[in-house]
């Protein structure tokens, strides 16, 4: 099984350890894992502030890097979600339709695409879970409140296969943290108490961390809990998954 | 009149200068949207009633033209008096030529969020025609001289020792009093003297069934059929979409509306208007205001489907934290956002960036619009219209250009991380919104691209 690593550009700039962790777990289930070495960004940043058009040319990278592989894995929701709705190029070309059915959110791919029933991974911590919007609504990879259907959680499932590890419960089990992209400085002062208020309910009921499957949640509510000089850290689900 | 910043973000920094003000906000909202998944997790098929509710709308959007004439047939049938309007404007004139007409100079209204967006109080008032809100809420917030921050709940942004003082000075209730029921004592007393007096009423429309020619007002209150039952002339005004076509469709959106509203099980009034009763008058306004417009639309139509509960207002992370009056229209929150962009491009191009497009709001939407689509779409169709500002599209291209060039984009990843770790002052700065209340990430000496050529090539 051919896997391309997409990996968002912020994480390649500044958490290169959640992508390493994400390169070891799929290689542990033997995965055969390339990482296209000219790839940049998703173009999400660019197409949610209502620059779409001017994302073509990142796009067409886009498709140049990805094309022929097997599937496409990628330890971020949101980007995930945003290559399988937008990608587009002027080109139209069936390489595009192919990548958009074959990306993955890494937790996806584990429980879906490699039907993962158990984990070598140790983390004797009280953790809580932060739903990502875009993977939670978009991917569908929980069920959402707001909606009267079963509970599931493919995040939750991997979570529990961890030794040690001890998931708490939220006063709101999945509110936007505020980060939202460009919204985070565009509305600064909206942005910021949405991540307050996130990390105190994680505080209040004691997470030693909190996880997701999107760095740029926790890269937002890493800056609030520093900023607090909290003692509770964020850790992407890869590095957890990964941990021994 | 109250004064609005009419620009969400800037708006949203006011709000937020009271930080315990913007919890209870948060938390007293929070509260409706925990009741509203309550009520509608206890009825097993309720995903199937957002389905069918959606589709018989769909019906409606597709076939809006048909469905108005069979409506206005059998209304006329019915004794009721039909106009139509085309805009705000012709729908406050026609309003204040009926009152003309009875010589009429005072009115009692029960909600219309149409009035709200047709300025039709401002309209009257400087005519002449004095109109008391006979809502609870939108009588408080009249007092207060303010427009309503939530189509549902008016004066939400509104603590019971801040009604206390307003009533206080218009209704001479004691100083310093803020028990919710004394309170609504004095103004259910203030609201029966003025229903008794007046000879005209005003009310909203939730549904017109195509079929019956008649409508359906729904209030927790009585107050539109206490105004509608004493008054000599009932004016009901209503946008065009707010028709469906059968009477048993009423069975599918009775359900939905207070539950998705309020949470609860339906309005205390559920009140059918069909023939006048004897020595009285019924018109109807059919409005358009942009409808037609907006029906046109094919990726914004869907909004058309709204039925005004509210849910995704009181599920918005955002709405919750900035507060109704930052949207600076009659209809806020997520559906306002998508609405309103519609009526002016220039004057609401803030507000479809004014979520983090977390989905919430489509979830919660008993006819299923998809908001944040929509929202989303907005943005590309406002951008291109050339209503973004200059600063944003010289660094939205700047970025797309460093990002369609791995080069470049290695080099810049490089020279910022470079930044971050030795000239951290550059970013860590007053200047940096991000800066204001979050650290930067720690910037690592190697991307992962760097570890990868290392260890993995």
């Amino acid at each position: 099984m051919n896997v391309a690593l997409f990996i968002p550009c912020y994480v390649d700039q500044f958490y290169p350890k959640v992508a390493i962790a994400t390169l070891e777990l799929l290689e542990k289930f033997g995965c055969k894992v390339s990482y296209p070495l000219n790839q940049t960004c998703c173009g999400q940043p660019m197409a949610n502030s209502g620059f779409e058009h001017v994302a073509n040319a990142c796009n067409t990278l886009f498709v140049d890097n990805f094309s022929g592989y097997d599937y496409i894995v990628c330890p971020s929701g949101s980007c995930t979600l945003h290559i399988k709705d937008h990608l587009h190029t002027d080109k139209h070309s069936p390489a595009e339709k192919e990548i958009r059915q074959r990306v993955y959110e890494l937790t996806e791919f584990l429980v879906d695409v490699l039907q993962v029933k158990h984990l070598n991974a140790k983390f004797p911590h009280k953790v809580g879970v932060h739903q990502s919007c875009h993977g939670q609504r978009g991917l569908g990879l929980s069920q959402m409140t707001e909606l009267n259907a079963a509970p599931f959680s493919k995040p939750g499932a991997l979570l529990n296969m961890v030794e040690g590890l001890e998931l708490i419960t939220l006063d709101r089990p999945d509110e936007c943290c505020g980060f939202g992209g460009t919204f985070c400085v565009a509305e600064e002062a909206v942005s910021a108490k949405m991540g307050k208020d996130r990390v105190a309910d994680h505080i209040k009921h004691e997470a030693e961390f909190i996880t997701a499957a999107d760095m740029s949640c926790l890269m937002h509510l890493e800056g609030i809990l520093k900023r607090k000089k909290s003692a509770t850290k964020v850790i992407h689900i890869a590095e957890i998954l990964n941990a021994q | 009149m109250h004064t609005t910043v009419n620009n969400h973000a800037d708006a949203s920094i006011v709000f937020n200068n009271d930080e315990e003000r913007v919890n209870w906000h948060d938390k007293t909202l929070w509260f409706i949207r925990e009741k509203r998944d309550k009520a509608s997790h206890n009825i097993d098929e309720w995903e199937a009633l957002r389905n069918n509710a959606s589709q018989i709308k769909n019906n409606v959007l597709s076939n809006l033209s048909q469905y108005l004439i069979e409506f206005e047939e059998k209304a006329k049938a019915n004794g009721v008096i039909i106009h139509w309007a085309a805009d705000a404007v012709e729908h406050n004139k026609i309003v204040h030529s009926i009152l003309q007409k009875h010589g009429i100079n005072q009115m009692v209204k029960s909600k219309s969020m149409l009035t709200e967006e047709c300025g039709l109080n401002e309209y009257l008032e400087h005519n002449g025609v004095e109109v008391i809100d006979t809502d609870l809420g939108e009588r408080i917030v009249q007092l207060a001289g303010e427009p309503p921050s939530h189509i549902v709940l008016p004066c939400i942004h509104k603590k019971k020792e801040e009604i206390g003082e307003l009533f206080h000075e218009h209704l001479h209730t004691e100083k310093g009093a803020s028990d919710p029921q004394y309170l609504t004592a004095a103004a259910r007393q203030h609201l029966r003297e003025t229903f008794l007096t007046r000879k005209a009423a005003l009310t909203g429309v939730n549904f017109a069934v195509a079929e019956t020619g008649e409508f359906v007002v729904c209030t927790n209150e009585g107050n539109a059929d206490m105004g509608a039952h004493l008054a000599d002339v009932h004016i009901a005004c209503m946008g065009i979409e707010k028709i469906i076509p059968e009477q048993k469709h009423l069975g599918v959106f009775l359900r939905l509306l207070a539950r998705s509203a309020t949470g609860q099980p339906i309005t205390t009034y559920s009140s059918h208007f069909k023939n006048p009763q004897p020595h009285q008058e019924v018109h109807i306004v059919l409005v358009d205001n942009g409808r037609s417009i907006h029906l046109g639309k094919e990726d914004f139509r869907n909004a058309l489907k709204c039925i005004r509960c509210g849910a995704c207002m009181n599920t918005c992370p955002v709405y919750r934290r900035s507060g109704g009056h930052s949207y600076h229209n009659a209809v806020a929150g997520p559906i306002g956002s998508i609405l309103t962009p519609n009526m002016d491009m220039k004057k609401n191009a803030d507000l479809p960036f004014a979520s983090t497009l977390c989905g919430s709001c489509s979830n919660v939407c008993p006819v299923k619009i998809d908001i944040h689509d929509q929202l989303y779409k907005w943005r590309q169709v406002l951008v291109k219209e050339g209503y973004a500002p200059a600063t944003k599209k010289v660094s939205m291209n700047m970025m797309g250009w460093v990002l369609s060039s791995p080069k470049v984009y290695n080099f810049a990843g490089k020279s910022a991380r470079w930044v971050l770790r030795n000239t951290p002052f550059l970013v860590n700065n007053k200047l940096n919104p991000w800066y204001k209340e979050r650290e930067l990430p720690e910037a690592p000496k190697q991307s992962f691209k760097e570890w990868y050529k290392a260890n993995r090539k």
